[in-house]
């Protein structure tokens, strides 16, 4: 049996959220292992999103913003990606691949690069197999996280 | 402000060896600005130490808290219950912290999670510079606001060695491999704008070090704040 990866992606509303839209729009295919959690920018990505999305048994997380130098909010996505390499080096230090998480930039326009990315991503996750993070019984990660992202 | 750097993960995690229930507690105040020790610190610590513990297949309770600060009694209070709950807390507190959370505490194991390294000056987003040992006798004022103590790599007291550079610089380099600059040009130099020069030249008698760290610790007393 194929392994199903769990991703979670942290999609800025300006941009990969619309990019999404885009995608459906078109009728564009991309995996259903990707489950988007809408930030109102990617500057609102905290590392520790990141490392509670792997604990509770993601196999893989990115974050999706605006092209560097379209933020709406200016430097927002710079800061997630400053965010992201750091949980990389969390992750590293504890033994998580630091592979399974990475930072993608695109514009709303970019409907078919979503796709790609998430097909791709989903694909890295694959050939990574499972997170070696035991999930806790009946605990869904892309619940978790937005849970905690609401507290 | 009292700044700490985070100790190597391997060796907290090797700290909650043998426990199935691990506290992290942050601090709110120094190591939270220095962005080391404060509550978002300790969630992300508890959440890689559980991390760490699922990937081998260990049952470890991990949780976090933080108090507004380690080092005040009324605010250990805060978080006495949720101490209570757990036979090992990993404190993200400065020195002072830890030690007020092990005494406060006793003899519940309070371990460090961080190293306390110095009092340090913000001199930009995201890095410090040590700017006072607490030596309990300062020079400040003869020495134009620049602390030769701390500030010079030998502590001189009465002025440059032979190793500043013409730029300004000291033969030292910093620990990071950065260039540091000598305490003595910075104090010549503002004492020179303040039309001081003259303090350069004055004789200073040895300074007091018998109020510095060494000989025990230190106490503080104001008889007039104590409660009557």
């Amino acid at each position: 049996m194929t392994f199903e990866p769990e991703i979670i992606v942290f999609a800025c509303h300006y941009c990969a959220y619309a990019a999404a839209d885009l995608a459906g729009s078109m009728r564009l295919q991309y995996p259903s292992n990707v489950r988007m959690i809408k930030l109102p920018c990617t500057g609102k990505l905290e590392v520790i999103h990141v490392l509670k999305a792997i604990e509770a048994g993601a196999d893989g997380v990115y974050a999706a913003g605006c092209l560097e130098g379209q933020c709406h909010y200016l430097e927002g996505n710079l800061w997630a990606r400053k965010r992201i390499a750091h949980a990389k080096r969390l992750l590293a230090e504890v033994g998580v691949d630091p592979e399974r998480v990475d930072m993608f930039t695109m514009s709303s326009a970019m409907g078919p690069e979503f796709a790609q990315t998430a097909r791709d991503f989903t694909e890295r996750i694959r050939r990574l197999g499972p997170v070696p993070v035991r999930p806790r019984d009946g605990f869904e990660p892309a619940e978790a996280v937005q849970e905690g992202a609401q507290t | 402000m009292i700044t700490a750097d985070r100790k190597p993960f391997d060796e907290i995690y090797a700290m909650t060896e043998g426990h199935d229930r691990v506290l992290v507690a942050g601090c709110d105040t120094c190591v939270a600005i220095c962005m080391t020790g404060g509550e978002k610190e300790a969630e992300i610590l508890a959440s890689e130490i559980a991390i760490k513990a699922k990937q081998e297949g260990r049952e470890l309770t991990v949780e976090h808290t933080a108090a507004i600060r380690q080092c005040e009694w009324e605010y250990l209070d805060t978080i006495a219950d949720t101490v209570g709950g757990f036979p090992l807390v990993l404190s993200m507190g400065c020195g002072i912290g830890i030690q007020a959370m092990a005494e406060r505490f006793a003899p519940k194991l309070v371990m460090p999670a961080v190293n306390t390294n110095m009092l340090g000056l913000p001199q930009e987003h995201a890095v410090w510079l040590e700017r006072c040992i607490a030596c309990g006798d300062c020079v400040l004022g003869l020495t134009a606001g620049v602390c030769p103590v701390v500030r010079c790599a030998k502590s001189l007291m009465n002025g440059p060695c032979g190793g500043a550079h013409d730029d300004g610089l000291c033969e030292v380099v910093g620990k990071d491999g950065e260039p540091i600059e000598c305490a003595w040009v910075l104090i010549w130099e503002r004492l020179k704008a303040q039309d001081r020069e003259e303090l350069m030249f004055a004789y200073r008698p040895p300074k007091d070090w018998s109020s510095s760290s060494s000989g025990g610790p230190r106490k503080m007393v104001r008889e007039d704040a104590m409660p009557v």
